[in-house]
Protein backbone atom coordinates (compact mmCIF):
# COMPACT_ATOMS: atom_id res chain seq x y z
CA UNK A 1 0.00 0.00 0.00
CA UNK A 2 0.94 3.43 -0.70
CA UNK A 3 -0.11 6.04 1.68
CA UNK A 4 0.38 10.02 -0.01
CA UNK A 5 1.48 12.07 2.36
CA UNK A 6 0.07 15.49 2.76
CA UNK A 7 3.99 17.00 2.40
CA UNK A 8 6.27 13.81 1.26
CA UNK A 9 3.72 12.46 -1.32
CA UNK A 10 3.11 8.84 -2.20
CA UNK A 11 5.22 6.80 0.74
CA UNK A 12 5.73 2.96 1.11
CA UNK A 13 3.00 2.16 3.82
CA UNK A 14 5.90 0.05 5.33
CA UNK A 15 7.51 3.13 6.37
CA UNK A 16 4.45 3.56 8.94
CA UNK A 17 3.35 2.46 12.26
CA UNK A 18 -0.30 0.85 12.24
CA UNK A 19 -2.52 2.23 15.59
CA UNK A 20 -6.31 2.19 14.85
CA UNK A 21 -9.41 4.03 14.38
CA UNK A 22 -9.12 8.42 14.34
CA UNK A 23 -11.23 8.40 16.98
CA UNK A 24 -8.49 7.95 19.15
CA UNK A 25 -7.60 11.07 19.34
CA UNK A 26 -10.94 12.28 20.28
CA UNK A 27 -9.51 11.81 24.38
CA UNK A 28 -12.62 11.95 26.63
CA UNK A 29 -12.58 14.37 29.46
CA UNK A 30 -10.64 12.84 32.65
CA UNK A 31 -12.76 14.75 34.79
CA UNK A 32 -16.24 14.53 34.10
CA UNK A 33 -18.48 12.78 36.16
CA UNK A 34 -18.59 9.78 33.67
CA UNK A 35 -14.80 9.46 32.81
CA UNK A 36 -14.26 5.69 33.91
CA UNK A 37 -16.90 4.51 31.21
CA UNK A 38 -15.99 7.02 28.84
CA UNK A 39 -12.82 6.19 28.72
CA UNK A 40 -13.56 2.56 29.08
CA UNK A 41 -15.33 2.86 25.38
CA UNK A 42 -12.60 4.96 24.23
CA UNK A 43 -9.49 2.31 25.20
CA UNK A 44 -11.33 -0.90 24.63
CA UNK A 45 -14.19 -0.51 22.11
CA UNK A 46 -14.02 0.25 18.27
CA UNK A 47 -16.25 0.16 15.26
CA UNK A 48 -14.62 -1.86 13.03
CA UNK A 49 -16.75 -1.02 10.01
CA UNK A 50 -16.09 -2.81 6.70
CA UNK A 51 -15.59 -0.24 4.52
CA UNK A 52 -14.42 3.28 4.49
CA UNK A 53 -12.43 3.19 7.59
CA UNK A 54 -10.43 6.66 9.15
CA UNK A 55 -7.33 5.76 11.29
CA UNK A 56 -4.04 6.65 12.67
CA UNK A 57 -0.41 5.58 11.07
CA UNK A 58 2.55 7.15 12.74
CA UNK A 59 5.47 8.07 9.92
CA UNK A 60 7.88 6.49 12.22
CA UNK A 61 10.52 5.36 9.54
CA UNK A 62 10.54 9.15 7.72
CA UNK A 63 9.05 12.42 9.28
CA UNK A 64 7.51 11.24 12.60
CA UNK A 65 4.41 12.58 11.83
CA UNK A 66 0.97 11.50 12.73
CA UNK A 67 -1.51 10.80 9.00
CA UNK A 68 -5.24 10.36 9.66
CA UNK A 69 -5.70 7.91 6.45
CA UNK A 70 -9.01 6.95 4.79
CA UNK A 71 -9.00 3.32 3.80
CA UNK A 72 -11.03 1.22 2.88
CA UNK A 73 -11.14 -2.18 4.21
CA UNK A 74 -12.77 -3.85 1.99
CA UNK A 75 -10.71 -3.27 -0.79
CA UNK A 76 -7.18 -1.97 1.11
CA UNK A 77 -7.87 1.31 -1.01
CA UNK A 78 -6.33 4.63 0.01
CA UNK A 79 -8.77 7.22 -0.26
CA UNK A 80 -6.73 10.23 0.72
CA UNK A 81 -4.41 11.20 3.94
CA UNK A 82 -4.28 14.18 6.42
CA UNK A 83 -2.13 15.90 8.93
CA UNK A 84 -3.40 14.16 12.12
CA UNK A 85 -2.00 17.38 13.78
CA UNK A 86 -4.33 19.55 11.48
CA UNK A 87 -7.67 17.15 11.85
CA UNK A 88 -6.87 18.19 15.73
CA UNK A 89 -6.73 21.68 15.53
CA UNK A 90 -9.21 22.27 12.87
CA UNK A 91 -11.75 20.29 15.28
CA UNK A 92 -10.35 22.34 18.04
CA UNK A 93 -10.88 25.65 16.36
CA UNK A 94 -14.51 24.32 15.04
CA UNK A 95 -15.14 24.03 18.76
CA UNK A 96 -14.23 26.66 20.42
CA UNK A 97 -15.97 29.11 17.75
CA UNK A 98 -19.01 27.33 18.68
CA UNK A 99 -18.46 27.51 22.28
CA UNK A 100 -18.31 31.09 21.32
CA UNK A 101 -21.53 30.82 19.55
CA UNK A 102 -23.26 29.26 23.11
CA UNK B 1 -24.83 -43.87 7.48
CA UNK B 2 -21.52 -44.90 10.05
CA UNK B 3 -18.02 -44.77 8.05
CA UNK B 4 -15.83 -47.51 9.12
CA UNK B 5 -12.63 -49.38 7.69
CA UNK B 6 -16.02 -52.13 6.14
CA UNK B 7 -17.68 -49.74 4.67
CA UNK B 8 -14.83 -48.67 2.69
CA UNK B 9 -14.14 -52.34 1.68
CA UNK B 10 -17.49 -52.99 0.76
CA UNK B 11 -18.12 -49.05 -1.11
CA UNK B 12 -15.02 -50.33 -3.01
CA UNK B 13 -16.45 -53.85 -4.24
CA UNK B 14 -19.81 -52.15 -4.82
CA UNK B 15 -18.58 -49.56 -7.01
CA UNK B 16 -19.16 -46.52 -4.54
CA UNK B 17 -22.83 -46.71 -5.30
CA UNK B 18 -24.16 -46.51 -1.50
CA UNK B 19 -22.18 -43.32 -0.21
CA UNK B 20 -24.62 -40.43 0.78
CA UNK B 21 -24.49 -36.45 0.66
CA UNK B 22 -23.42 -35.87 4.31
CA UNK B 23 -26.25 -33.12 5.24
CA UNK B 24 -29.58 -32.28 4.12
CA UNK B 25 -30.15 -28.84 2.75
CA UNK B 26 -33.38 -28.01 4.48
CA UNK B 27 -35.46 -24.97 3.56
CA UNK B 28 -35.58 -22.54 6.38
CA UNK B 29 -38.43 -22.84 8.54
CA UNK B 30 -40.44 -20.14 10.15
CA UNK B 31 -38.99 -20.43 13.85
CA UNK B 32 -36.34 -22.31 15.59
CA UNK B 33 -35.90 -22.60 19.47
CA UNK B 34 -32.28 -21.63 18.67
CA UNK B 35 -30.64 -20.16 15.92
CA UNK B 36 -26.84 -19.97 15.64
CA UNK B 37 -25.40 -17.77 13.25
CA UNK B 38 -22.61 -18.90 11.32
CA UNK B 39 -21.83 -22.34 9.92
CA UNK B 40 -18.23 -22.08 10.28
CA UNK B 41 -16.10 -24.40 12.89
CA UNK B 42 -17.40 -23.23 15.91
CA UNK B 43 -21.13 -22.33 14.87
CA UNK B 44 -20.92 -25.96 13.17
CA UNK B 45 -19.70 -27.74 17.03
CA UNK B 46 -22.02 -25.35 18.73
CA UNK B 47 -24.77 -27.27 16.93
CA UNK B 48 -23.82 -30.18 17.02
CA UNK B 49 -23.19 -29.96 21.13
CA UNK B 50 -26.18 -28.11 21.45
CA UNK B 51 -27.96 -31.32 19.87
CA UNK B 52 -26.20 -34.48 21.07
CA UNK B 53 -25.00 -32.77 24.95
CA UNK B 54 -27.79 -31.05 25.66
CA UNK B 55 -30.21 -32.55 24.20
CA UNK B 56 -31.68 -29.26 22.29
CA UNK B 57 -34.19 -29.64 19.49
CA UNK B 58 -35.35 -27.42 16.69
CA UNK B 59 -32.05 -25.95 15.94
CA UNK B 60 -30.77 -23.93 12.81
CA UNK B 61 -27.53 -22.79 11.63
CA UNK B 62 -27.25 -19.97 9.30
CA UNK B 63 -24.53 -19.53 6.86
CA UNK B 64 -24.05 -16.49 4.27
CA UNK B 65 -22.00 -18.84 2.20
CA UNK B 66 -21.33 -21.97 2.22
CA UNK B 67 -20.40 -24.19 5.48
CA UNK B 68 -16.82 -24.23 6.39
CA UNK B 69 -15.96 -21.42 3.95
CA UNK B 70 -14.53 -18.87 6.36
CA UNK B 71 -11.53 -19.27 8.67
CA UNK B 72 -12.35 -23.15 8.98
CA UNK B 73 -11.09 -23.57 5.85
CA UNK B 74 -8.32 -21.06 5.89
CA UNK B 75 -6.39 -21.88 8.74
CA UNK B 76 -3.01 -23.79 9.04
CA UNK B 77 -4.77 -26.73 10.88
CA UNK B 78 -2.29 -26.70 14.73
CA UNK B 79 -4.01 -28.13 17.97
CA UNK B 80 -2.28 -27.45 21.29
CA UNK B 81 -2.88 -26.13 24.61
CA UNK B 82 0.28 -24.08 25.46
CA UNK B 83 -0.95 -21.06 26.94
CA UNK B 84 -0.52 -20.23 30.63
CA UNK B 85 -2.95 -18.09 32.17
CA UNK B 86 -5.70 -19.44 34.69
CA UNK B 87 -8.41 -18.16 32.28
CA UNK B 88 -6.95 -19.49 29.26
CA UNK B 89 -5.02 -22.85 29.91
CA UNK B 90 -8.07 -24.90 31.52
CA UNK B 91 -10.25 -24.17 28.15
CA UNK B 92 -7.49 -24.91 25.78
CA UNK B 93 -6.80 -28.09 27.20
CA UNK B 94 -10.17 -28.77 27.64
CA UNK B 95 -10.34 -28.17 23.90
CA UNK B 96 -7.09 -30.48 23.41
CA UNK B 97 -8.74 -33.40 25.39
CA UNK B 98 -11.93 -33.15 22.76
CA UNK B 99 -9.63 -33.25 19.82
CA UNK B 100 -8.39 -36.71 21.33
CA UNK B 101 -11.91 -38.27 21.21
CA UNK B 102 -13.36 -36.02 18.36
CA UNK B 103 -12.95 -38.70 15.53
CA UNK B 104 -14.60 -41.73 17.70
CA UNK B 105 -17.25 -39.09 19.01
CA UNK B 106 -18.64 -37.32 15.90
CA UNK B 107 -17.49 -41.02 13.63
CA UNK B 108 -15.32 -38.98 10.51
CA UNK B 109 -11.87 -38.81 9.39
CA UNK B 110 -10.44 -35.37 10.96
CA UNK B 111 -7.17 -36.87 10.48
CA UNK B 112 -6.16 -35.61 14.40
CA UNK B 113 -2.46 -36.27 14.47
CA UNK B 114 -0.55 -35.55 18.04
CA UNK B 115 2.58 -34.66 16.43
CA UNK B 116 4.00 -32.30 18.74
CA UNK B 117 4.75 -28.75 18.57
CA UNK B 118 8.12 -27.16 19.57
CA UNK B 119 8.40 -23.52 20.81
CA UNK B 120 11.79 -22.51 19.80
CA UNK B 121 14.02 -20.53 22.65
CA UNK B 122 17.00 -18.36 22.08
CA UNK B 123 17.76 -16.58 25.39
CA UNK B 124 17.80 -17.53 28.83
CA UNK B 125 14.91 -14.91 29.94
CA UNK B 126 13.03 -16.80 27.42
CA UNK B 127 14.06 -20.53 28.78
CA UNK B 128 12.73 -18.80 32.05
CA UNK B 129 9.61 -17.99 30.36
CA UNK B 130 8.94 -21.14 28.70
CA UNK B 131 9.71 -23.04 32.06
CA UNK B 132 6.56 -20.73 33.80
CA UNK B 133 4.70 -21.35 31.11
CA UNK B 134 5.61 -25.44 31.11
CA UNK B 135 4.89 -25.69 34.80
CA UNK B 136 1.81 -23.50 34.27
CA UNK B 137 0.56 -26.36 31.52
CA UNK B 138 1.38 -28.79 33.45
CA UNK B 139 -0.71 -27.50 36.74
CA UNK B 140 -3.79 -27.74 33.96
CA UNK B 141 -3.24 -31.26 33.46
CA UNK B 142 -1.58 -30.49 29.79
CA UNK B 143 1.72 -31.99 29.04
CA UNK B 144 5.02 -30.18 28.49
CA UNK B 145 8.71 -30.35 28.36
CA UNK B 146 12.04 -28.18 28.41
CA UNK B 147 14.10 -29.07 25.61
CA UNK B 148 17.76 -27.96 25.65
CA UNK B 149 19.56 -27.73 22.46
CA UNK B 150 20.63 -30.93 22.24
CA UNK B 151 17.02 -32.34 22.59
CA UNK B 152 15.95 -30.06 19.77
CA UNK B 153 19.04 -30.92 17.69
CA UNK B 154 17.98 -34.86 17.94
CA UNK B 155 14.10 -33.69 16.68
CA UNK B 156 15.03 -31.03 14.12
CA UNK B 157 19.06 -31.74 13.07
CA UNK B 158 19.22 -29.32 9.91
CA UNK B 159 17.43 -25.69 11.94
CA UNK B 160 19.88 -22.87 11.87
CA UNK B 161 21.50 -23.81 15.40
CA UNK B 162 23.65 -20.77 14.78
CA UNK B 163 21.93 -17.87 13.37
CA UNK B 164 23.94 -14.52 14.53
CA UNK B 165 20.73 -13.10 15.61
CA UNK B 166 18.57 -15.73 17.70
CA UNK B 167 20.35 -18.91 17.97
CA UNK B 168 18.60 -21.97 18.93
CA UNK B 169 19.39 -23.16 22.51
CA UNK B 170 16.52 -25.15 23.28
CA UNK B 171 12.77 -25.31 23.54
CA UNK B 172 9.19 -26.10 24.66
CA UNK B 173 7.36 -28.88 23.49
CA UNK B 174 4.39 -30.17 23.47
CA UNK B 175 3.68 -33.77 22.12
CA UNK B 176 0.00 -34.28 22.64
CA UNK B 177 -0.17 -30.91 20.22
CA UNK B 178 -0.15 -31.65 16.63
CA UNK B 179 -2.21 -30.51 13.65
CA UNK B 180 -5.84 -31.58 12.07
CA UNK B 181 -7.58 -31.66 8.71
CA UNK B 182 -9.76 -28.09 9.40
CA UNK B 183 -12.63 -29.30 6.00
CA UNK B 184 -12.83 -32.03 8.03
CA UNK B 185 -13.38 -31.05 11.83
CA UNK B 186 -16.66 -28.68 9.82
CA UNK B 187 -17.86 -31.64 7.82
CA UNK B 188 -17.52 -33.95 10.85
CA UNK B 189 -19.66 -31.06 13.23
CA UNK B 190 -21.60 -30.34 9.80
CA UNK B 191 -23.10 -33.88 9.33
CA UNK B 192 -23.40 -34.84 13.10
CA UNK B 193 -25.44 -32.13 13.77
CA UNK B 194 -27.87 -32.74 10.80
CA UNK B 195 -27.83 -35.98 12.09
CA UNK B 196 -29.26 -34.91 15.27
CA UNK B 197 -32.08 -32.80 13.04
CA UNK B 198 -30.23 -29.29 13.38
CA UNK B 199 -31.19 -27.71 9.78
CA UNK B 200 -28.04 -26.47 8.20
CA UNK B 201 -29.05 -23.28 5.99
CA UNK B 202 -26.55 -22.57 3.56
CA UNK B 203 -26.50 -19.47 1.88
CA UNK B 204 -28.53 -17.33 4.28
CA UNK B 205 -27.14 -14.21 5.37
CA UNK B 206 -28.14 -12.64 8.48
CA UNK B 207 -29.44 -9.24 7.67
CA UNK B 208 -30.59 -7.81 11.19
CA UNK B 209 -31.65 -8.93 14.49
CA UNK B 210 -35.53 -8.40 15.63
CA UNK B 211 -35.42 -7.21 19.19
CA UNK B 212 -38.27 -5.80 21.05
CA UNK B 213 -38.27 -5.07 25.15
CA UNK B 214 -34.50 -6.05 25.40
CA UNK B 215 -34.96 -9.35 24.32
CA UNK B 216 -34.22 -10.65 21.02
CA UNK B 217 -37.39 -12.09 19.15
CA UNK B 218 -35.81 -13.61 15.97
CA UNK B 219 -33.55 -12.64 12.98
CA UNK B 220 -34.10 -10.63 9.51
CA UNK B 221 -32.10 -13.13 6.91
CA UNK B 222 -31.68 -12.86 3.08
CA UNK B 223 -34.43 -15.93 3.30
CA UNK B 224 -37.00 -13.96 5.36
CA UNK B 225 -37.38 -13.66 9.03
CA UNK B 226 -36.82 -16.63 11.03
CA UNK B 227 -38.11 -16.79 14.71
CA UNK B 228 -35.91 -17.93 17.40
CA UNK B 229 -36.21 -18.52 21.15
CA UNK B 230 -32.26 -17.78 21.50
CA UNK B 231 -29.77 -16.60 18.83
CA UNK B 232 -26.09 -17.57 19.18
CA UNK B 233 -23.63 -15.30 17.21
CA UNK B 234 -20.05 -17.21 16.39
CA UNK B 235 -18.89 -15.39 13.15
CA UNK B 236 -15.55 -14.48 13.97
CA UNK B 237 -14.01 -12.22 12.02
CA UNK B 238 -17.04 -10.83 11.30
CA UNK B 239 -18.30 -9.85 14.75
CA UNK B 240 -18.00 -6.25 14.84
CA UNK B 241 -20.27 -6.32 11.66
CA UNK B 242 -23.05 -8.58 12.15
CA UNK B 243 -23.13 -7.52 16.12
CA UNK B 244 -23.45 -3.56 14.86
CA UNK B 245 -26.92 -4.80 13.81
CA UNK B 246 -27.93 -5.81 17.11
CA UNK B 247 -26.14 -1.63 17.99
CA UNK B 248 -23.39 -3.05 20.09
CA UNK B 249 -19.54 -2.15 19.24
CA UNK B 250 -17.38 -5.11 20.57
CA UNK B 251 -13.47 -4.85 21.95
CA UNK B 252 -12.56 -6.52 18.49
CA UNK B 253 -10.85 -5.39 15.38
CA UNK B 254 -10.84 -7.24 12.04
CA UNK B 255 -7.56 -7.99 10.96
CA UNK B 256 -6.45 -10.25 8.43
CA UNK B 257 -3.48 -12.89 8.87
CA UNK B 258 -1.92 -14.69 5.33
CA UNK B 259 -1.10 -18.47 5.33
CA UNK B 260 1.35 -20.06 3.16
CA UNK B 261 1.60 -23.33 1.09
CA UNK B 262 4.71 -24.68 -0.27
CA UNK B 263 4.80 -27.51 -3.73
CA UNK B 264 4.75 -30.84 -2.32
CA UNK B 265 7.86 -31.99 -0.76
CA UNK B 266 9.07 -35.83 0.81
CA UNK B 267 8.67 -35.91 4.44
CA UNK B 268 11.04 -33.28 6.46
CA UNK B 269 9.25 -32.07 9.23
CA UNK B 270 8.02 -34.42 11.36
CA UNK B 271 5.82 -31.81 13.93
CA UNK B 272 4.85 -28.27 14.40
CA UNK B 273 7.76 -25.66 14.84
CA UNK B 274 7.53 -21.79 15.93
CA UNK B 275 10.07 -19.50 15.50
CA UNK B 276 8.43 -16.52 17.99
CA UNK B 277 11.17 -14.40 17.53
CA UNK B 278 11.55 -14.72 13.43
CA UNK B 279 7.71 -14.02 12.73
CA UNK B 280 7.41 -17.74 11.57
CA UNK B 281 6.33 -21.07 12.26
CA UNK B 282 5.88 -24.14 9.95
CA UNK B 283 4.37 -27.71 9.40
CA UNK B 284 4.43 -30.12 6.80
CA UNK B 285 0.79 -31.31 5.96
CA UNK B 286 0.00 -35.39 5.10
CA UNK B 287 -0.08 -34.27 1.05
CA UNK B 288 3.29 -33.31 1.59
CA UNK B 289 3.13 -29.13 1.32
CA UNK B 290 5.07 -27.30 3.73
CA UNK B 291 2.16 -24.91 5.92
CA UNK B 292 3.75 -22.06 7.05
CA UNK B 293 2.94 -18.43 8.38
CA UNK B 294 4.03 -15.37 10.45
CA UNK B 295 2.17 -12.49 11.53
CA UNK B 296 -1.00 -10.23 10.79
CA UNK B 297 -0.67 -7.75 8.34
CA UNK B 298 -1.52 -5.14 11.23
CA UNK B 299 -4.04 -3.04 9.84
CA UNK B 300 -7.65 -3.09 9.83
CA UNK B 301 -9.11 -5.39 7.00
CA UNK B 302 -11.83 -7.04 5.64
CA UNK B 303 -10.26 -8.37 2.52
CA UNK B 304 -9.31 -12.17 3.07
CA UNK B 305 -5.93 -11.14 1.28
CA UNK B 306 -3.07 -9.32 2.11
CA UNK B 307 -0.15 -7.49 0.72
CA UNK B 308 3.42 -8.14 -0.23
CA UNK B 309 5.81 -6.68 2.62
CA UNK B 310 4.38 -9.86 5.35
CA UNK B 311 5.19 -12.25 2.44
CA UNK B 312 8.62 -11.07 2.55
CA UNK B 313 8.98 -10.76 6.14
CA UNK B 314 7.66 -14.54 6.68
CA UNK B 315 10.03 -15.63 4.54
CA UNK B 316 12.88 -14.14 5.69
CA UNK B 317 11.76 -15.58 8.58
CA UNK B 318 12.06 -19.44 7.49
CA UNK B 319 14.96 -18.66 5.79
CA UNK B 320 16.28 -17.59 9.03
CA UNK B 321 14.86 -20.81 10.74
CA UNK B 322 15.65 -23.20 7.79
CA UNK B 323 17.38 -22.43 5.19
CA UNK B 324 16.47 -25.26 2.63
CA UNK B 325 13.50 -23.46 2.56
CA UNK B 326 14.56 -21.25 -0.32
CA UNK B 327 14.75 -24.38 -2.64
CA UNK B 328 10.96 -25.06 -2.54
CA UNK B 329 8.21 -23.09 -4.41
CA UNK B 330 5.29 -21.08 -2.86
CA UNK B 331 2.18 -22.80 -4.45
CA UNK B 332 -0.55 -20.76 -2.47
CA UNK B 333 -1.18 -17.58 -0.16
CA UNK B 334 -4.40 -16.87 1.24
CA UNK B 335 -5.76 -14.73 4.29
CA UNK B 336 -8.27 -14.69 6.87
CA UNK B 337 -10.16 -12.17 8.58
CA UNK B 338 -9.18 -12.17 12.55
CA UNK B 339 -11.29 -11.04 15.39
CA UNK B 340 -8.38 -9.42 16.74
CA UNK B 341 -9.57 -8.58 20.83
CA UNK B 342 -8.33 -5.85 23.01
CA UNK B 343 -6.24 -8.64 24.94
CA UNK B 344 -5.77 -11.49 22.51
CA UNK B 345 -8.18 -13.79 24.46
CA UNK B 346 -11.87 -14.85 23.10
CA UNK B 347 -15.46 -14.56 24.12
CA UNK B 348 -18.06 -16.51 25.12
CA UNK B 349 -20.81 -14.51 26.72
CA UNK B 350 -24.40 -13.45 26.62
CA UNK B 351 -24.77 -9.98 25.64
CA UNK B 352 -27.17 -7.00 27.04
CA UNK B 353 -30.14 -8.67 25.08
CA UNK B 354 -31.58 -11.16 26.38
CA UNK B 355 -31.57 -14.41 24.42
CA UNK B 356 -28.52 -13.13 22.44
CA UNK B 357 -25.05 -14.90 23.10
CA UNK B 358 -21.92 -13.98 21.31
CA UNK B 359 -18.79 -16.07 20.45
CA UNK B 360 -15.91 -13.42 19.08
CA UNK B 361 -12.57 -12.61 19.53
CA UNK B 362 -10.44 -15.81 18.39
CA UNK B 363 -7.65 -13.99 17.09
CA UNK B 364 -5.97 -15.68 15.17
CA UNK B 365 -6.06 -18.90 17.28
CA UNK B 366 -9.92 -19.95 16.84
CA UNK B 367 -8.97 -23.49 15.28
CA UNK B 368 -7.13 -25.52 17.97
CA UNK B 369 -10.38 -23.99 20.26
CA UNK B 370 -13.09 -25.23 17.84
CA UNK B 371 -14.12 -28.33 19.93
CA UNK B 372 -14.04 -26.32 23.84
CA UNK B 373 -15.43 -23.35 21.94
CA UNK B 374 -18.47 -25.42 20.91
CA UNK B 375 -19.37 -27.25 24.07
CA UNK B 376 -19.21 -24.25 25.93
CA UNK B 377 -20.89 -22.04 24.08
CA UNK B 378 -23.75 -24.77 23.94
CA UNK B 379 -23.46 -24.93 27.37
CA UNK B 380 -23.50 -20.99 28.03
CA UNK B 381 -26.74 -21.18 25.31
CA UNK B 382 -28.30 -24.27 26.85
CA UNK B 383 -28.10 -23.47 30.65
CA UNK B 384 -27.49 -19.99 30.93
CA UNK B 385 -24.79 -20.36 32.93
CA UNK B 386 -20.80 -20.40 31.78
CA UNK B 387 -18.85 -23.27 31.10
CA UNK B 388 -16.50 -24.54 34.14
CA UNK B 389 -13.43 -23.50 31.40
CA UNK B 390 -14.93 -20.40 29.76
CA UNK B 391 -15.70 -18.23 32.90
CA UNK B 392 -12.70 -16.01 31.92
CA UNK B 393 -14.23 -14.93 28.59
CA UNK B 394 -16.81 -12.32 29.80
CA UNK B 395 -17.36 -9.25 27.73
CA UNK B 396 -17.40 -7.13 30.17
CA UNK B 397 -14.23 -8.19 31.54
CA UNK B 398 -12.13 -5.23 30.36
CA UNK B 399 -14.61 -2.87 32.31
CA UNK B 400 -13.95 -4.70 35.66
CA UNK B 401 -10.28 -4.65 34.75
CA UNK B 402 -10.14 -8.41 34.25
CA UNK B 403 -8.40 -9.24 31.15
CA UNK B 404 -6.87 -11.71 29.94
CA UNK B 405 -3.70 -11.02 28.12
CA UNK B 406 -1.32 -13.62 27.73
CA UNK B 407 1.19 -11.87 25.89
CA UNK B 408 1.20 -8.36 27.58
CA UNK B 409 0.61 -6.17 24.73
CA UNK B 410 -2.21 -4.06 25.78
CA UNK B 411 -5.49 -2.91 24.58
CA UNK B 412 -3.42 -2.92 21.03
CA UNK B 413 -4.88 -5.66 18.69
CA UNK B 414 -2.53 -5.62 16.06
CA UNK B 415 0.19 -6.60 18.28
CA UNK B 416 -1.55 -9.98 20.55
Amino acid sequence: MLIPHPLLGLRDAQEFTYLGDARLIDRPNGMAENAAEAFHDYVYLRDNPAGVHRELWFHEQGDRSWLIVTRDTTTHEILGAELARDVALTRRGALSEGGAQA
Amino acid sequence: MRFSGFRVIKEALTGHKGWKPLWRNPEPQASYDIVIVGGGGHGLATAYYLAKTFGKARIAVLEKGWLGSGNIGRNTTIIRSNYMLPGNEPFYEFSMKLWENLEQEFNFNAMVSQRGILNLLHTDAQRDAFRRRGNAMLLAGADAELLDQAGVRAMYPWLNFDNARFPIKGGLLQRRAGTARHDGVAWGYARGADERGVDLIQNCEVTGFRIENGRVRGVETSRGYIAAGKVGVAVAGSSGRVMEKAGMRLPIESHVLQAFVSEGLKPTIPGVITFGAGHFYVSQSDKGGLVFGGDIDGYNSYAQRGNIPVIEDVAEGGMALMPMIGRARLLRVWGGIMDMSMDGSPFIDRTPVEGLYLNAGWCYGGFKATPASGYSFAHLIATDTPHDTARAYRLDRFRRGYAIDEKGMGAQPNLH
